[in-house]
């Protein structure tokens, strides 16, 4: 107990001592404000368990997500040793929804890392160096706008050769222009304040501008937006799924579990309806954690 | 040689195909370690001259010099440990997402000068913050202290060349007061050159050995601070500028 308290103490400290403390001390402010919305709250959890499922799934799935057992064919959920039944091949779905919670992770993180970072590059250069480059880029972006944007992963993958990493990269692809936008709006009000007139005036170059001063200041509006996006990414890796140009059966993906559970529907709905309810859950828990993010990164309630 | 040499600065800025002259022609010439102020209205030109110095706004005609050298485009890394500048608004001039530590350091990481730690320690002690500031942001200082922070992160490079514009009209009277006489000891104790702008003649007087009074972009008058005591300006609008601030010169 005291050890916890000295701990929060060490945290509090309006006077940090050190780099790391002084981090620490605004990742708990953060945490803090965080905490104050119930929702918010809910879906952090959601996505925990997501997370936990996911590193846990050999543990948690009663069985192999792959072993077909023809005799077991689609059983209603409850029955004994299949809690949410069995699909058409007498694969357990629960296991498969557990093992299915990697591969929607997978996607996710892979998308959340490249598709910002990029857009966030493009959006800052354009902004800042303004001018031909700026044309250049946002031109660019346009194009990658004005298609719809399953319709343009749809094309890529068509293209790419379906499989989870093309998927990957086809979503990676589309998802980058709305940051883009969103960064070079923010550097757009930042370029001409004066503590950018002050870094220039001490000699930093324009990578060295763009990358620590121009970038921390768009970065929470680009995170608010990756979270609420996240629900689209798993909803858009699923349609992939469901129309068979994502990750290739047996692999247990939750959208093209749907897309072969559609077959029995009106006699067997739990094998299409468990992976459904997954998706949801999860999408849900993204759109939640995302409003609440945006209350604690929002620059103007900062530190108050 | 004086340190600081304009010479007919012009400066012209393309608003829509509009031009709008912000400085013309004006001249003037600052010595090492004196401190020279340029006076006027708003809108009058004076900052934009500072500006023009640091690269911000356009030179159209006319040259700078510092120490004999004509400044160049863009102004460079031996510039910067030259000259630095102190902003008017404290609270645009710091980064908000830099803790006051990142803010004194940058400088340092960008011409890669070492013993980072000491140096920002011994920055802040030089403009009297204390040393529990060191990790906070900026939005929880307030304006004295983000100004004291302005100016240590001016003073990092350890230049020769200060300009100040209008250091202290955002800060309240009696902050006003603490931040001069900070400058006037980092002034002493370094031997700094200031070139300053304010709008405020007492202040000016407070700190500079000569002055420049400026109307619409253009010099009207130079006068030396004993001209000012002695109230001998030529000009009406000068001397008009004199009277709207003499009771608080005779103050100080």
């Amino acid at each position: 107990m005291t050890t916890v308290t000295t701990m929060t103490q060490w945290l509090r400290d309006p006077a940090p001592r050190s780099r790391l403390q002084a981090r620490a001390g605004q990742l708990w402010l953060g945490w803090l404000r965080l905490r104050r919305n119930r929702l918010t709250v809910i879906g952090l959890s959601i996505v925990l368990l997501l997370l936990l499922v996911a590193a846990f799934a050999p543990w948690i799935a009663p069985h192999n997500p792959l072993a077909q057992d023809l005799s077991q064919r689609l059983l209603p959920p409850l029955s004994p040793g299949h809690l949410m039944g069995t699909d058409e091949f007498g694969r357990d779905i629960f296991s498969r929804i557990v093992f299915g919670s990697r591969i929607t992770l997978y996607i996710v993180t892979l998308v959340a890392l490249t598709a910002p970072l990029f857009g966030l590059i493009v959006g800052t250069v354009a902004g800042y160096f303004g001018g031909i480059v700026d044309q250049v880029l946002m031109r660019i972006t346009d194009i990658f706008l004005a298609f719809p944007r399953l319709i343009l992963a749809l094309a890529l993958v068509a293209v790419l050769g379906p499989g989870i990493e093309n998927a990957v990269l086809a979503i990676a692809l589309t998802a980058w222009p709305p940051y883009a936008r969103v960064a070079r709006a923010e550097t757009l009000t930042v370029r001409s304040s004066d503590y950018i007139a002050a870094a220039r005036l001490q000699g930093a170059g324009g990578a060295r501008i763009v990358w620590g001063h121009v970038m921390p200041m768009c970065v929470p509006s680009v995170i608010i937006r990756v979270t609420l996006d996240m629900a689209g990414v798993i909803l858009t890796a699923a349609g992939l799924g469901f129309l068979g140009l994502g990750v290739q059966p047996p692999l247990p993906e939750w959208g093209q579990m749907i897309s072969a559970g559609r077959k029995f529907l009106f006699d067997q709905w739990w094998v299409a309806t468990m992976p459904g309810l997954a998706i949801a859950t999860v999408s849900l828990g993204f759109n939640l954690l995302g409003d609440g993010l945006r209350d604690v990164l929002d620059p103007r309630s900062s530190g108050k | 040689m004086s340190l600081i040499e304009i010479q007919n600065l012009s400066v012209t800025f393309d608003a829509k195909g509009r031009a709008v002259h912000a400085v013309r022609d004006v001249s003037l010439s600052v010595p090492a370690r004196e401190s020279f102020g340029l006076v006027g209205e708003s809108g009058s030109g004076k900052s934009t001259i500072l500006r023009a110095i640091c690269g911000l706004a356009p030179i159209s005609a006319g040259s700078i010099r510092i120490a004999g050298e004509a400044v160049r485009d863009p102004r460079g890394k031996a510039f910067a440990r030259r000259v630095q500048m102190v902003f008017q608004d404290p609270y645009a001039s710091l980064h908000p997402r830099h803790t006051i530590d990142r803010t004194l350091s940058e400088p340092l990481a960008i011409h890669g000068i070492g013993k980072a730690d000491a140096r920002v320690v011994q920055a802040l002690d030089d403009v009297s913050l204390d040393r529990s500031f060191r990790f906070r942001y900026p939005h929880q200082l307030s304006g004295g202290q983000r100004q004291r922070v302005a100016i240590a992160r001016a003073l990092m490079l350890e230049p020769e060349i200060l300009l100040l514009d209008e250091p202290t009209s955002a800060l309240d009277a009696s902050v006003q007061a603490e931040t001069l006489n900070l400058l006037a000891r980092l002034r002493d104790e370094r031997g700094l050159t200031f070139l300053m702008v304010s709008h405020d003649l007492a202040v000016i007087d407070h700190m500079c050995d000569r002055l420049l009074v400026m109307q619409h972009g253009q010099a009207v008058e130079e006068l030396t601070r004993d001209d000012l005591a002695a109230a001998r300006m030529q000009t009406d609008y000068a001397r008009a500028l004199f009277d709207a601030s003499a009771d608080r010169m005779l103050e100080g």
